[in-house]
């Protein structure tokens, strides 16, 4: 499919969704509500058949959080990006996708580690990298800890 | 658990914990295995005992700087992911490198992938119990990294690319060493095949091991030589092109096998393809700059830019995110391995124990690209 197929597409499943295409990736911008429903729509529908997802991470922007969700069909060979708006930074929560793709079991404990994003329905959600008594998340902006060196 | 702490389960499963520190693990990898006497029945890795936080050192390193903290990843495809990042800049900056540069870093890469194929091909055989490969698959690595050395100074992290070509122009007697080195190569391959390849003891150990299927390589984001042992078509120097592989001719090897076996078999025709490769490109080297202009300071547009590359495992991914600045905001890497590791659980189900050895040695980790 095209880029305006894709648009088109799934505007008709979510019409909440906002579009950027500045990058090279069609990107659809969601509410992280809307997460679950859309992905399983990209993944099940013959026409979508998104069976790829090669890059999942988060970016901090301070007063938001937004998930990336990078995802190829191998069949199509189309590419989208989704990225879902988690607007509560001091909680943030998200559906998980492990059920969708298995390669985001790990990828979202990274992500759970490093930006202390809570994946709803992960089957065993834990601290990857650092030690589970670890204090806080480091990749987020506001972080802290006093081995640190100002610049 | 505590590590080094066996316990049995309620239903009788016996846990072992394997590594951190294991030679079959090429590095500080822990796998937690429950077992059925000696039917794996679950592994769970456990990681971050190098993890380093390479992404939020990138946060503060420019866009010069950051490029070579990934030699530190991969550092047998050391070269391939400094070329993802000085691509990944270029692509932002919308320049490319020169012609000269871009032959020069396919050579490069494709030398790195011989040179990690070769280290791979001797660890197999001494996981599963061969020393001998070692020293003949040394004795090729060692011409390489010596023609590593001579180019660039160093002979592991090279740090040679940067945004917009290479760090200096290629050593006068480059070309009459590379051949050389492709000489010796293609002089011996078949030593490889007669010491290990038709091994009976050897085959027998990797035939029916760690089978994946074609929608699981997919579903668990394999790539690399692991998933085109599936059958699952993921060559990003084929998919995507990039400094010019779209000129090359050479074939994206493909199995349908899915097993330990598979895998082997596409490394070792992998490792002829890329002597194909840089056959290709020796002799015709163009002429001209080894590096476009770029300003001192590299600052990116706002947005997103992603680049991917073929690295001897596989894709790797940079995902930059640039707010204007002369830092990137957000730096992540799509490893590789880490996909690739994810996979391992599903490959060990059923296996035995020793098995979960050769899984390993095929799908060939190099942990501080998992751990980052």
């Amino acid at each position: 499919m095209t880029n305006e197929e894709l648009k088109y597409n799934i505007t008709e499943l979510l019409p909440a969704a906002f579009y950027d295409e500045a990058s090279e990736f069609l990107t659809v911008i969601i509410p992280s509500e809307a997460l679950l429903p859309l992905m399983k729509e990209l993944r099940s529908k013959k026409e979508f058949d998104f069976d790829y997802l090669f890059c999942l991470t988060c970016v901090d922007w301070k007063d938001h959080l937004m998930m990336v969700y990078h995802l190829l069909s191998k069949t199509h060979n189309h590419t989208i990006v989704v990225k879902a708006k988690i607007t509560d930074t001091v909680n943030p929560q998200i559906e998980s996708v492990n059920g969708i793709w298995k390669t985001a079991e790990l990828n979202e404990d990274e992500v759970f580690d490093l930006f202390g994003v809570k994946f709803l329905n992960h089957p065993n959600l834990r601290r990857l990298f650092l030690e589970d008594d670890w204090a806080g998340y480091p990749l987020r902006k506001n972080y802290t800890d006093e081995h640190m060196i100002k610049l | 658990m505590l590590l080094g702490e066996d316990y049995i389960t309620e239903e009788g499963e016996f846990v072992i914990n394997m590594g951190p520190q294991h030679p079959a693990t090429h590095g500080v990898l822990h796998m937690k295995i429950w077992l059925d006497g000696e039917t794996i029945k679950k592994v769970e890795p456990h990681l971050g005992y190098i993890h380093r936080s390479i992404e939020k050192m990138s946060e503060s390193l420019s866009y010069r700087q950051f490029v070579f903290v990934t030699s530190r990843m991969d550092y047998l495809s050391a070269h391939i992911n400094n070329q993802a990042c000085a691509l990944a800049v270029e692509k932002g900056l919308q320049i490319e490198a020169t012609p000269r540069a871009q032959a020069i870093r396919v050579i490069m890469a494709e030398l790195t992938r011989l040179a990690s194929h070769q280290l791979w091909w001797a660890c197999a055989g001494l996981d599963l119990g061969g020393v001998t490969p070692f020293f003949y698959a040394f004795r090729e690595r060692e011409a390489i990294n010596d023609v590593m050395e001579e180019t660039c100074g160093a002979r592991l992290t090279q740090n040679y690319m940067v945004p917009g070509g290479v760090m200096n122009d290629i050593h006068p007697n480059f070309q009459k060493r590379v051949k050389d080195v492709l000489k010796q190569i293609k002089d011996n391959f078949h030593e490889y095949d007669e010491i290990l390849t038709g091994n009976v003891i050897f085959q027998n150990r990797l035939k029916d091991v760690g089978y994946i299927s074609k929608e699981d390589a997919v579903s668990y984001g394999c790539t690399g030589p692991t998933a085109r042992a599936s059958g699952v078509s993921c060559d990003i120097r084929k998919l995507f092109p990039y400094d010019g592989y779209d000129k090359l001719q050479f074939e994206e090897i493909l199995s349908t096998g899915g097993d330990s076996w598979a895998r082997y078999q596409v490394r070792m025709a992998e490792m002829l393809q890329s002597v194909h490769i840089i056959e290709q490109l020796i002799d015709n080297i163009p002429e001209g700059d080894f590096a476009a202009k770029t300003k001192v300071v590299i600052k990116l547009p706002k947005g997103d830019f992603y680049q991917r590359v073929e690295t001897a495992r596989g894709e790797l991914g940079v995902y930059l995110v640039s707010d204007g600045a002369a830092v990137p905001y957000r730096c992540h890497y799509r490893s590789p391995n880490f996909a690739n590791l994810s996979a391992i659980p599903r490959m060990a189900k059923g296996a035995k124990i020793g098995d979960l050895v050769a899984i390993m040695a095929t799908v060939d980790l190099v942990i501080p690209d998992i751990d980052r």
